[in-house]
């Protein structure tokens, strides 16, 4: 997983396709940082996703259950038509906040 | 010309193949000269199926999943058959949200999706024996009042 930590912020680069497969490594690692660098504020950035489907939208979802208790955000940034499409009738476009630029 | 069209794929269900598998549907699918959001759906469509079959079907054993593919017209039939545990209720699988595997971050969003994206989804399933989830798409509905007109 390509990921960036500044203070209590992680950002996730996504992998180009967001499936089962990379959905699983992403959410071991992703809860591992949260957990050690005190983490408040989950960044997904979707600038190298073209695919995705809903166990991408799980691995929002979960991040989002646990930074809620922390009092924490998730967003989401550089998502294309179709991401913006998926995360839209997931319904998880109404839990996160979801914008063009950082 | 012929109007049909069909091929069988039979794989391991790890989760390596997930990819392989909705790309090989996607490839097969090109001769309907079907959009780029045509063929995304198809694709998300697919790998909902693989991953159901693999963490759901298998429990993550090791077996074999057969997709069969079929195009009639410009319709293209998606069958993605494993012989797994099988679901017990099958309409409450098929709802939002539901999951049986939420310490998993399942969505439960799988079958909503294959919903959304295909044009009709019908799924087959007995405990013990496995599941077949049925799909098909209409390739090209949004597109002939453009390819019919003169340039």
């Amino acid at each position: 997983m390509d990921y960036h930590v500044e203070e209590n912020c992680l950002t996730i680069f996504l992998p180009g396709e967001v499936d089962h497969c990379s959905a699983e490594t992403i959410r071991k690692e992703a809860d591992e940082v949260i957990r050690k660098k005190h983490i408040r504020y989950v960044i997904f950035d979707f600038a190298d996703t073209k695919f995705m489907d809903s166990s991408g939208i799980g691995v929002i979802m979960g991040r989002y259950r646990t930074l809620r208790l922390l009092g924490g955000e998730v967003w989401a940034v550089h998502a294309n038509e179709r991401m913006k499409k998926i995360l839209n009738m997931s319904g998880v476009a109404k839990i996160i906040r979801l914008c063009e630029e950082e | 010309m012929r109007d049909t069209n069909e091929m069988e794929l039979k794989f391991d269900s790890c989760a390596e193949n997930e990819g392989f598998a909705r790309v090989a549907v996607a490839a097969f699918m090109t001769q309907l000269n079907p959009t780029v959001e045509e063929v995304s759906d198809v694709k998300t469509a697919v790998s909902e199926a693989v991953t159901n079959a693999i963490i759901h079907g298998y429990e993550n054993e090791i077996r074999k999943i057969i997709i069969r593919c079929r195009i009639v017209g410009k319709e293209l039939q998606i069958e993605v058959e494993d012989q797994g545990k099988g679901i017990a209720d099958v309409a409450q699988a098929m709802e939002p949200m539901f999951t049986t595997r939420p310490e998993l971050d399942r969505s439960g969003m799988g079958f909503a999706f294959m919903e959304a994206f295909m044009d009709d989804l019908r799924v087959d399933s007995e405990p013990g024996v496995g599941t077949v989830v049925k799909m098909s798409k209409r390739i090209g509905k949004g597109r002939e009042l453009w390819t019919t007109q003169s340039l």
